[in-house]
């Protein structure tokens, strides 16, 4: 490496937040080997919302999980904002998650005994600059139902309010593992509006996986993965608005 | 043998899965079963071994005593309808001196035919053989005295007899249903060392105690069917004359009350310790299925839908229950066994009854199987026939989410101050009053059960002081042969060492109240002594009314009366006066059922000179070996004892056992502790992991999410102990009460330091169950909760 020691590593990519050179991750189950990630080489620029493409069992899964610190690879190496991931230990990617991701699952995964803007709270307690809890639901079109328990609100609402928990620490980066997956199209719709207002609003990086294709008409980048390897990347001319797309 | 159904591979893989819990289930129902096995067990062991040795070795069933009665009074006893066989002989409380013992040690030296064995209450032979009928000095002495000093056939001892110190020459060593459980004179607890039992032929006996031709005990045996309070009264009329101090049956034998007084706390100990066992196990088994079958509710519906009956799915259930408790149930077998062994080799100590050794006791193990399984069937019902009831439909789709929206909650909501885990756990808590009412309950359970044990130590402690210090501040009491005119009390305040003596006469009598009857011993004390003082029930000093009886608490309940009732005193002694007395005072004692009169009173009562059959004397510690010399010569003193040595032989013996049973009582609460903590924890991460570990991926630590996942337990211990700390002395004073006998009492004082060491066992136990769990916090699957619904 050539460059400065006290400047971010940025994998070659003057903008990245995030990269991942040569990525692979193998599970072996007794005699059975799989190989989820073959050599995937992928970079993630601040502020900009990726949509990251696939059929099931093409390692999309995988790679998010890489990313958003919840697996180690099996070979390759990682890195965020200038720090190497690749041999974090769970101290630190603890740490990681803490600090700088935010997560939103396809159930949601709210906690049944808190209110909506408890759920956030958790979040931002541990955080070291967070916003309202009322400030994150408000953004995500949720002011009016803050306290509300999950039993008490919709799947899309819910969504909602997991957006919201996600983006309440201000995080650098926002992990979406099919976020509309279990919602119907217009209520998806207004959780990918949600998504969107953050991205733009709050310069906050985006990767949403999805194996939905017209998902990718709202984002900057557009990767495609298959057999554990990413066989295309596409940038549209124009990035749609939520509203305009359906499925 | 047929297959294995699916359904019960299902149910043995279910178990495998949970084996955690249904260990922590296992032990509990295992120490219940244990404690119930051992006490059942012993107490049949016991029961059996006694009966054998009374009915091999003829213990007699009516006991008298008289100062003198000449052999034909014998025949006269015969007589009487239902008497079977009548048996005299000579019974006297002698002084010992024994190489290198120090202390002034007694003997009970008892006579045997001047040919043969005994009729009645015969020898066991351990060694050597009967004495010679002609060499007077030849004795047989008891098992235990022997063992205590080591002494065997061919070794000789010192004895005072009526004054006269003889070396008499051990011939054989044996033991007798009469002496199961020796009590010296002045002692609460049996002292091997310094006090024995000692069988002499009669005629040497004659000779030494001035006793030709006449009886001063005698024992006999009633025919089956008869009755034996007539069978009594009679005897009493025969041998009143001569002195008879009353006769009486086996109930009020020393030896024997003393085994049925034991007897009977082991009945009360298989009664009530079990109960909180298996309630608490009964209660965690309905814990662990109401969550199984949460967990399986969509399996349960599909089953359903291939068309299982709700027979068979309750029963499936029902089996998990029978499973998981006939595992404990068989540990506790093994479990009790030991405690059984131990237990018995400790009364084997005790209670000298031959080839008293451990054996299987069939009753004991069905009845503590039945009772642990109907107690896990009876917490494993309700939630059986809930998964029977579930619609097939209604079963396949997702439990309805919980709501936590309820009325009183909204309360809670405005605890804005608090953090939202903290907030989490007490939602939870008060989400589900069920669940934590049902841990709160095994927390105080494991806390109750140790208070109510460990609390005996206490009560220990508390009759050491009151005996020891408090009532008895005398250091030697001396025994007479029989009353003697009070000048013997200044005799003996001027032996050397002596610094001042007090007297005291123990009259035999019969009180009587309405129907009510009990033969007691009414103890005459000086007026503002100060060697032997009395308590009241709250700890005072009561001084000796000048009129009147003063009973213990004991005897006046026995007796159903209080202050200022009047009961009839038939006196046994003397003159056998018949009086009746208002009683003036109750008092608190807690060994025996004694009453009490002021000596001067109780003399003119007797109508005779003032009279004493003891003393007890303050001494010179500095003059203590002059006076132990001195005393043993004067004539007419049966028997001396030295605080110091009942207070070192009473501490000797409980430290013999204290730790074994600290011990076994803490890992048997502990074990409670444990198990409620453990299975509660478990379920909790069981239901919670998806939401833990959705923690865990937003960047919460292990130690933060396992504060969410045991702090709520942590706050149920807490406010579990105090409850428990109540239940406890609460479940003492139900022990206590159950376990209380005509020979003692057990005072229920709880320690602070009892209720301190109660929570730190259960703290202990619960931190160590909950680290179990944590380790699976660690383990939670961080990427699964991203793709499955819940």
């Amino acid at each position: 490496m050539d460059h400065a020691p006290d400047l971010p590593d940025t994998g070659g990519r003057p903008d990245a937040l995030m990269w991942g050179k040569g990525l692979e991750r193998t599970f072996r189950t007794g005699e059975v080997e799989v190989r989820a990630l073959r050599g995937v080489d992928v970079s993630l620029r601040r502020g900009e919302l990726v949509v990251l493409l696939g059929p099931s069992g093409s390692g999309k899964s995988t790679l998010l999980n890489i990313l958003g610190g919840l697996d180690r690879p099996t070979a390759g190496s990682l890195n965020f904002d200038g720090r190497d991931l690749t041999a974090a230990n769970d101290a630190e990617l603890t740490r990681y998650r803490r600090r700088s991701v935010g997560f939103v699952f396809q159930f949601y995964n709210l906690v049944a005994g808190l209110t909506a803007r408890e759920n956030v709270s958790l979040v931002t307690e541990i955080a070291d600059n967070p916003m309202k809890p009322e400030e994150a639901l408000e953004l995500v079109g949720l002011g009016e139902r803050i306290q509300h328990f999950p039993a008490q609100l919709s799947g899309g609402e819910q969504q909602r309010v997991a957006v919201a928990r996600a983006i309440a620490k201000r995080p650098q980066i926002l992990f979406c593992d099919e976020p509309t997956g279990a919602l119907d199209s217009k209520t998806g719709v207004r959780v990918l509006e949600a998504l969107e207002r953050v991205n733009i609003e709050l310069s906050t990086t985006i990767l949403i996986i999805t194996h939905n294709v017209g998902i990718g008409d709202i984002a900057d980048r557009v990767l495609r993965m298959q057999d554990g390897r990413i066989i295309e990347e596409t940038a549209p001319n124009r990035r749609l608005k939520p509203q305009e797309i359906s499925w | 043998m047929s297959r294995l159904s699916p359904l019960d591979i299902k149910l043995f893989r279910d178990i495998w899965h949970m084996r955690g819990q249904a260990i922590a289930v296992g032990i509990i129902v295992a120490c219940g079963v244990a404690i119930m096995v051992m006490a059942l067990g012993t107490l049949s062991t016991l029961r059996a071994s006694r009966d054998a040795y009374y009915e091999r070795y003829r213990f007699a069933d009516v006991f008298a005593s008289v100062r003198r009665a000449p052999e034909g009074a014998a025949s006269r006893l015969r007589a009487i309808d239902g008497v079977q066989t009548v048996e005299t002989r000579i019974v006297r409380l002698v002084i010992l001196r024994i190489a290198g013992v120090e202390e002034p040690a007694n003997a009970q030296i008892v006579s045997l035919p001047d040919e043969g064995e005994s009729t009645l209450n015969r020898l066991v032979l351990f060694a050597g053989r009967y004495p010679e009928a002609r060499s007077p000095n030849e004795i047989i002495i008891s098992n235990a005295f022997a063992e205590a000093n080591e002494l065997e056939p061919g070794d000789a001892i010192e004895a005072v007899m009526n004054g006269r110190l003889r070396t008499l020459n051990i011939v054989g060593i044996g033991d007798s249903p009469e002496f199961i459980y020796a009590l010296g004179p002045g002692t609460l607890l049996p002292d091997d060392r310094l006090y024995g039992i000692f069988w002499m032929r009669r005629r040497a006996l004659e000779a030494a105690f001035d006793l030709d031709g006449a009886f001063n005990s005698v024992s006999l045996t009633v025919a089956p069917g008869t009755d034996t309070a007539s069978v009594i009264d009679q005897a009493d009329d025969v041998l009143a004359p001569y002195g008879g101090t009353g006769a009486f049956d086996r109930s009020d034998q020393l030896s024997n009350a003393f085994v049925e007084s034991e007897m009977e706390q082991l009945k009360t100990m298989a009664r009530i310790i079990p109960a909180v066992f298996l309630v608490v196990s009964a209660i965690l088994i309905h814990s662990i299925l109401n969550r199984l079958i949460q967990t399986e509710r969509q399996q349960i519906g599909l089953v359903k839908a291939f068309g299982y009956s709700r027979w068979e799915i309750a029963w499936h259930y029902l089996k998990f229950a029978i499973a998981i408790t006939g595992g404990g149930v068989l540990a506790g077998y093994a479990f009790g066994f030991v405690l059984e062994n131990m237990i018995t080799h400790l009364y084997a100590e005790t209670f000298r009854i031959p080839n008293l050794t451990w054996r299987v006791d069939g009753f004991s193990l069905a009845v503590s199987a039945v009772a642990a399984m109907g107690a896990s069937i009876a917490g494993a019902m309700s939630a059986a026939l809930g998964a029977a009831k579930l619609s097939p439909a209604e079963a396949m789709s997702p439990a309805p989410p919980v709501n936590y929206q309820q009325g009183w909650l909204r309360y809670l909501l405005q605890m804005r101050w608090l953090d939202e885990p903290t907030r989490l756990i007490l939602r939870h808590i008060f989400r589900f009053p069920a669940r934590t009412a049902a841990n709160l309950f095994g927390v105080a359970a494991a806390v109750m059960l140790l208070v109510g044990t460990l609390f005996t130590f206490d009560s220990m402690d508390d009759m050491m002081d009151k005996m020891f210090f408090r009532t008895n501040s005398h250091d030697a009491a001396v025994t007479f042969f029989e009353a003697r005119n009070d000048t013997a009390v200044s005799e003996l305040a001027r032996l050397p060492g002596v610094l001042t003596a007090e007297g005291v006469r123990d009259v035999p009598a019969r009180l009587e109240s309405a129907w009510r009857s009990e033969r007691v011993g009414i103890t005459g004390l000086p007026s503002h002594g100060d060697l032997r003082r009395l308590l009241s029930a709250d700890g005072q000093y009561v001084e000796i009314p000048a009129e009147g009886l003063t009973l213990s608490s004991q005897l006046a309940s026995m007796l159903h009366v209080t202050t200022g009732d009047v009961v009839t005193a038939h006196v046994l002694d003397g003159t056998r006066p018949v009086v009746d007395l208002p009683v003036t005072a109750v008092i608190d004692e807690t060994i025996g059922s004694p009453a009490f009169m002021d000596l001067a009173t109780l003399n003119a009562m007797m109508d005779q000179p003032p009279s004493v059959s003891g003393a007890y004397l303050k001494l010179d510690p500095l003059h203590q070996t002059d006076f132990e010399d001195s005393v043993i010569q004067r004539p007419g003193i049966a028997g001396v004892s030295l605080r110091a040595a009942a207070i070192a032989s009473f501490e000797q013996t409980l430290q013999e056992t204290i730790y074994i049973m600290m011990g076994v009582y803490a890992v048997i609460g502990g074990a409670i502790a444990a198990g409620v903590v453990y299975n509660a924890a478990r379920i909790s991460l069981t239901e919670r992991g998806r939401e833990l570990a959705s923690l865990r991926v937003l960047g919460f630590t292990n130690n933060e999410v396992g504060y969410i996942l045991l702090g709520e337990l942590a706050l149920i211990t807490l406010a579990g102990i105090p409850i428990g700390c109540l239940g406890g002395i609460a479940l003492a004073h139900l022990i206590a009460t159950a376990m209380a006998t005509e020979l003692y009492r057990i005072p229920v004082i709880v320690d602070p330091s009892t209720l301190g060491l109660a929570a730190a066992i259960v703290l202990v136990s619960s931190t160590v169950a909950a680290l179990f769990v944590v380790r699976r916090v660690r383990s939670l699957d961080l990427i699964a909760v991203l793709k499955t619904r819940e």
